[in-house]
C-alpha cells in the first residue's frame, strides 16, 4: 500500500473500516501496532483467545477420555495395542485440511467438525503415553499389590495410574500444544478461535493482527504446557526424590 | 510385646497370631505343559515354625508358595490354612490375611514408607489412628527410625527397603507369612545381618512362615523344617536341618546339601550345646608335681594355665616345669579363645588353626568355661539316635 493511496482513505469514508479508524501505524501497516491491539482486544482478540481455549480444552478432554478407555482396554488385553496404534496412527497422518473436507459433508461447517478433527489428532499421542505409563509399572510392584490383597480395580486406581501419571501428563503436554497450534486451521470450517483473526489478517495482509494472534497462540501453548508441568509435579511428588 | 497388641487385641478375623499350614496332595499343571509343575506335594507346617522350600531353579518352589495365597490356583489336592481350604476363600480377602514378601520387595514408589506399610490396614478399613499407631510400632519393630516414614522408597538403601517390605507384610498381624527369596538381592554382609535380625524378630512374633530360597545354607540357617524339592515339583525330603544334613534321603538330597554337609551340621550347634572338658587347667603357683599329675590325667603334654581369677592366660608345655611351680612367665599366650555362643564349625576352625590343640572356651566374664577338643567336635557329628 502506498502513501498516495492511503491519504484519500484518511479523509473519506474508509473502505476497510479497521484501517481507517486506526493510527498512522495501522494506516501504514507497520510491523506491530500496540494501539490496534489495545483497541481490538475486547471485541476481537480476547473472544478469539477464549474460543481457542474452549476448542482446545474440549478436544483434549474428549481425546483423553477416548484414549484412556482404549489404553485401559489394551492394558488388559495386550493384543489390542497394535490395532489401536495403527488406526490412531492413520488418523494422525491425514492432513487436517483433507480431514475437514471429508467431514464437512457429514457434520457440516460446524464446531463439531473442527472438534472431531482435533480429537483425532490427540488420540495417537495420548494412547501411546497412557499405555506406556501403565505397562511401565514394574512387575514386582503389581505382584506385591495383588499379593497383599488388592483387587484389580484397586491395583489400577491406587498403584498403576498414579505411577503412570508422569507419562500420561507428558502425553497431555504434547497433545495440548499440538491442538493449540492445529486449532488455528479450524477456521476453515468454523469462524472461531485465534484462526479467525489470523485468517482475516492474511487476507488483508495486516501484519499487526497476524503477529498479535500468532503470539497469543504461542503464549497459550507455553502457558498450557507450564500449567501441566506444575500439575504433574503436584500430583507426583515422589518423582523429585532420589537417594541422598 | 507391644507391637502385636494393636492388631491382635482388636482382632483380624478370629485367627490366632500363627496358624498351621498343610499341603495335601497338591498338584499344579499348566494347560499345554507336558508335565506337572507341582506333583503330589504333601507336608505340614506347625503353627509358628519357619518352613523353607529349597531346591534348584525350576523345581516349583515359588509356584508352591504362590499356591498358598492363590496367586496361582491349584489343579488338584488342597491347601489348608488353619484347617480351612484356601480354595474356599476369596483370593483378595485371603491374601490380606497372609503376609507377602518378595525378592524385589515391590514397594510402591509413589507412596511414602508409612503409606506403604499401611497398605493392608487400609485395605481392611482400619481407621486412621489405629493405622498410624500400627505403622509406628512396625517401623520400630524392624529397626527403622520413625522419621523414615515420611521418605519415599527411592531414598532408602536396599537393606532398609527390605526391612520396610517385612514391616509391610506384618502390618495386619497375619497368621502366615510367605517370603520368596526375601534376602536374595542383598549383598552377603547385609544379608547375614538381615537373616539374624529376622530370626530375632521371629522369636518375638512367632509366625508360621513359608520361606523360599535356592541357597541351602540360608535354608539351614533359617528353617525349623526344610522341604527339599526337585524338578517337577516333587518333594525329595522334608526334615529338620539336622536330620537333613545327618541323614539325606537320597543321592539328590545328598548332593544338593553338599559334600560338606558334616561341616554345615556344625553350624547348627554352639559350644553351649555340648559338654566341654572342664577342670582341666593349672593355676599360677601350683606345684610342679600337681601340674604334671594333671597333664598325665589329661594325657597331654601341654596345660592351660589360669590366673587367680580363673581367667586363662596361656599354655604351658609340661617339660618347661623343671620342678618349679607353675609361673605366668613360662606360658605361651593363647592364639584364640571361644565363647559358649561360638558355633561348632567356628570352633573346629579355631582348633585346626591352632595345631589341633584343645580350644579354650571362656564365659562372658572372661573366666575359663572349659576346653573343647577335636574329638568332642567330631563326637557331636555322629548321626542322632
Amino acid at each position: 500500500m502506498t502513501a498516495a493511496l492511503a491519504a484519500p482513505f484518511a479523509q473519506s469514508d474508509p473502505v476497510i473500516p479497521e484501517f481507517g479508524r486506526g493510527s498512522s501505524c495501522v494506516r501504514d501497516n507497520g510491523l506491530f501496532c500496540w494501539g490496534w491491539v489495545k483497541d481490538n482486544w475486547s471485541d476481537t482478540l480476547q473472544p478469539a483467545l477464549l474460543e481457542h481455549i474452549a476448542l482446545t480444552l474440549i478436544a483434549v478432554l474428549i481425546g483423553s477420555l477416548i484414549a484412556f478407555a482404549l489404553a485401559l482396554a489394551a492394558h488388559k488385553r495386550g493384543w489390542m495395542a497394535t490395532p489401536v496404534v495403527v488406526v490412531t496412527g492413520f488418523l494422525y497422518t491425514i492432513p487436517s485440511l483433507a480431514l475437514f473436507q471429508l467431514l464437512v459433508p457429514i457434520t457440516g461447517l460446524t464446531r463439531t467438525t473442527a472438534e472431531i478433527a482435533l480429537v483425532s489428532y490427540t488420540l495417537l499421542i495420548l494412547f501411546r503415553n497412557m499405555l506406556a505409563g501403565l505397562s511401565g509399572v514394574p512387575a514386582e510392584v503389581r505382584d506385591a499389590a495383588l499379593g497383599m490383597g488388592m483387587t484389580e480395580r484397586q491395583l489400577l486406581w491406587k498403584v498403576e495410574l498414579p505411577l503412570a501419571l508422569p507419562a500420561i501428563v507428558a502425553g497431555l503436554r504434547i497433545a495440548t500444544v499440538t491442538v493449540i497450534s492445529l486449532a488455528t486451521v479450524a477456521v476453515f470450517v468454523v469462524n472461531e478461535g485465534l484462526g479467525a483473526p489470523i485468517y482475516s489478517a492474511l487476507q488483508q495482509t495486516f501484519k499487526t493482527e497476524l503477529i498479535a494472534a500468532g503470539a497469543l497462540c504461542v503464549a497459550l501453548a507455553l502457558v498450557a504446557d507450564g500449567l501441566l508441568v506444575l500439575v504433574q509435579r503436584a500430583l507426583s511428588p515422589w518423582t523429585r526424590t532420589a537417594r541422598p | 510385646m507391644n507391637s502385636e497388641n494393636t492388631a491382635q487385641t482388636e482382632g483380624l478375623s478370629g485367627y490366632p497370631s500363627a496358624a498351621p499350614l498343610e499341603f495335601r496332595h497338591v498338584g499344579k499343571r499348566y494347560p499345554g505343559a507336558s508335565r506337572a509343575a507341582i506333583e503330589d506335594l504333601s507336608f505340614a507346617v506347625p503353627a509358628g515354625e519357619i518352613c523353607v522350600l529349597v531346591g534348584p531353579s525350576g523345581c516349583g518352589k515359588t509356584t508352591a508358595m504362590r499356591l498358598v495365597n492363590r496367586m496361582i490356583d491349584l489343579s488338584s489336592g488342597d491347601i489348608l490354612l488353619d484347617g480351612v481350604s484356601v480354595a474356599q476363600r476369596k483370593p483378595a480377602e485371603l491374601r490380606r490375611e497372609i503376609g507377602y514378601v518378595i525378592q524385589q520387595i515391590g514397594l510402591f514408589p509413589h507412596q511414602t514408607i508409612a503409606q506403604n506399610v499401611a497398605t493392608v490396614p487400609k485395605l481392611l478399613g482400619w481407621d486412621r489412628q489405629r493405622t498410624a499407631r500400627r505403622v509406628a510400632e512396625l517401623l520400630e519393630l524392624v529397626g527403622l527410625p520413625h522419621e523414615m516414614g515420611e521418605r519415599y522408597p527411592a531414598e532408602l538403601s536396599g537393606g532398609q527397603r527390605q526391612r520396610v517390605g517385612v514391616a509391610r507384610a506384618l502390618a495386619a498381624d497375619p497368621p502366615l507369612m510367605l517370603m520368596d527369596e526375601p534376602f536374595g538381592a542383598i549383598d552377603p554382609i547385609n544379608r547375614e545381618r538381615l537373616q539374624n535380625e529376622f530370626l530375632r524378630l521371629q522369636r518375638e512374633i512367632r509366625k508360621t512362615i513359608v520361606f523360599v530360597t535356592h541357597d541351602i545354607d540360608e535354608a539351614i540357617k533359617m528353617g525349623d523344617r526344610i522341604a527339599v524339592m526337585r524338578e517337577g515339583g516333587r518333594l525329595a525330603q522334608y526334615a529338620t536341618p539336622d536330620e537333613l544334613l545327618a541323614d539325606p534321603a537320597d543321592d539328590f538330597v545328598a548332593s544338593f546339601v553338599g559334600a560338606d554337609r558334616g561341616l554345615k551340621r556344625l553350624t547348627l550347634s554352639q559350644l553351649d550345646d555340648i559338654s566341654l572338658l572342664d577342670g582341666a587347667a593349672a593355676h599360677v603357683g601350683d606345684p610342679a608335681a600337681d601340674a604334671r599329675a594333671l597333664a598325665d590325667r589329661q594325657q597331654t603334654d601341654e596345660l592351660v594355665v589360669v590366673d587367680g581369677g580363673e581367667v586363662p592366660i596361656g599354655r604351658l608345655p609340661v617339660e618347661r616345669l623343671n620342678g618349679r611351680p607353675v609361673s605366668a612367665d613360662d606360658v605361651d599366650p593363647l592364639v584364640a579363645t571361644a565363647s559358649r555362643e561360638t558355633s561348632l564349625r567356628d570352633a573346629l576352625s579355631l582348633v585346626v588353626a591352632d595345631g589341633n590343640r584343645p580350644l579354650v572356651v571362656v564365659d562372658d566374664d572372661g573366666r575359663l568355661a572349659g576346653l573343647v577338643s577335636l574329638e568332642l567336635i567330631s563326637d557331636a557329628l555322629r548321626p542322632p539316635g
